[in-house]
């Protein structure tokens, strides 16, 4: 664990794995709540966790540096459900990547417990985690200037569900009519760091699809 | 509605309604937004007597014009600019009231690019997470004025500040930026380094409420690949692939994944709202406090 001082009130723990960012954001989380940290803002990402509004950055570097990182993040909390239809118009190039056919790409996506890593790009926007590694996708080589929301997409090692229309590269396999953002609704986004996510096929009138 | 509202007669180039911002939801990905001149914002609200997280207009370069519904006291400051009530020159930077049907109209800046136009009562609109701030990345809190949108207005909660003119930085000449360096700083090459801190950069006319953009030498990286995404704080200096620094102001992402090179001390970011274009910047390297 690195510990690297941001400005003069900030700082950006570094860890050597998404997973440790994961239990490291957990375990800090736990301890704000429990009041031992003063912390404006807690905010994960792919191997970091930064800590912004700190009344003492230097002695909770100190602290920290000396800390051991939580090796797995706790598995608690409900799974989010999102119903998905496999109905993406990049669902054959992933498939093709995966080598393997369109509804095994589904199958294996719906039967995988995601995380949300962290959020960003657009608020209510979930990095999730959670595909093994061989399922990385390379983003699409021209991005598109207007990609649906609602559409669950792939890139990199992560799966996430565009909140608004808005323009993007990611592999679009699915779409979603969960709504991801709603600043009337408490909470505001469906998804936040940590959450645990589950896809559940649908068709298109929005029932489940059995499996086989 | 009632007639506690501000029927908006000139939009301007691009005039938000901005109060302290929404901080605390960083995580989510949502910017933290607010005013980028903060005391300006603070200091019009003092005048007219409001609570200082009340929300005022935020104008960029050539104002706006309203026209009250009921009388009200209004202060512009930020960006010194001409201001007239139906045409007759009225004082900048102090309390003026306005009677209702009167048109105030806030003039291009003469100097600087911001304004700010509090009245009392504060601008009304729903809160969003907290804050009735404008936040352009997102498309958070209310869309940017636009001609004939009717703003509603607060409930006058104080005597106004007895005052009749309050003294104000003037937009800087040069902006100087005092900053310390990292987190990324070993990104880059010993020279960038000193390159950052020793050349001078100009305000590039690309600069937004997103990000102070600057014209200037470019910054070599030292390790080629790309950054995971990280968190990222206001007045961190990201360096994109084009090796020119962007500041981020109030309404940066939350997590990017360029080198952060350092970050500009928070005191120093109001100057840089105020930085017209082609104004030089320098970056002065200083220890954490």
């Amino acid at each position: 664990m690195r510990v690297l001082p941001v400005g003069d009130g900030a700082l950006l723990v570094e860890v050597s794995s998404g997973d440790e960012a994961q239990a490291l954001h957990a375990e800090l989380l736990r301890r704000r709540a429990e009041g031992s940290l003063a912390v404006r803002e807690i905010v994960p990402a792919a191997r970091t966790v930064l800590l912004d509004g700190l009344p003492d950055p230097v002695r909770l570097a100190c602290e920290l540096t000396a800390a051991e990182v939580p090796s797995a993040p706790p598995r608690a909390g409900e799974v989010v459900e999102l119903p998905v239809r496999y109905d993406g118009p990049d669902l054959a190039d992933v498939a093709t990547l995966w080598e393997v056919t369109e509804q095994e790409v589904a199958r294996i996506h719906a039967d995988t417990e995601f995380r949300v890593a962290f959020c960003g790009f657009a608020p209510g926007f979930g990095y999730l985690t959670g595909l093994p590694p061989r399922y990385d996708v390379p983003r699409r080589v021209t991005p598109r200037t207007a990609v649906p929301a609602g559409s669950v997409a792939l890139a990199g090692p992560y799966t996430g569900v565009y909140p608004h229309t808005s323009p993007g590269g990611w592999q679009l396999i699915g779409s979603t009519d969960a709504v991801l953002w709603d600043h009337a609704r408490v909470p505001a986004a469906l998804l936040s760091p940590g959450a645990r996510v589950r896809f559940v096929p649908v068709d298109g009138h929005g029932s489940p699809v059995g499996r086989s | 509605m009632t007639d506690r509202a501000l029927a908006v007669v000139r939009a301007g180039a691009l005039t938000t309604v901005q109060d302290r911002g929404r901080p605390g939801h960083a995580h989510l990905g949502v910017p933290r937004s607010g005013a980028l001149d903060a005391p300006a914002a603070a200091l019009a609200n003092r005048l007219v007597g409001n609570p200082p997280d009340a929300a005022v207009l935020e104008t960029t370069l050539n104002g706006c014009a309203v026209r009250p519904r009921s009388p009200v006291t209004v202060a512009v400051t930020g960006a010194p600019c001409p201001v007239t009530v139906d045409g007759r020159p009225v004082a900048w930077g102090a309390p003026v009231r306005l009677s209702a049907g009167a048109v105030l109209d806030v003039g291009p800046a003469t100097l600087g690019v911001r304004g700010y136009v509090a009245v009392s009562g504060g601008i009304a609109v729903e809160p969003v997470l907290g804050s009735r701030s404008t936040d352009l990345l997102s498309g958070l809190g209310p869309p940017p004025l636009t001609d004939g949108a009717v703003l509603p207005l607060g409930r006058v909660v104080g005597p106004h500040a007895r005052v009749d003119l309050a003294p104000q930085p003037a937009p800087p000449a040069e902006l100087v930026l005092r900053v310390t360096l990292g987190p990324r700083d070993d990104w880059f090459t010993r020279a960038a380094v000193r390159m950052f801190t020793s050349r001078v950069y100009r305000v590039s006319a690309a600069s937004n409420r997103i990000g102070l953009r600057t014209e200037g030498p470019a910054l070599q990286r030292a390790l080629p690949g790309e950054l995971p995404s990280e968190g990222v704080v206001l007045g961190a200096v990201q360096v994109p692939p084009d090796g020119r620094p962007v500041v981020f102001l109030a309404d940066h992402p939350t997590t990017g994944g360029y080198p952060v090179l350092a970050v500009v001390r928070d005191t120093d970011l109001p100057a840089a709202a105020q930085a017209v274009p082609g104004t030089p910047v320098r970056f002065v390297a200083v220890r954490r406090r």
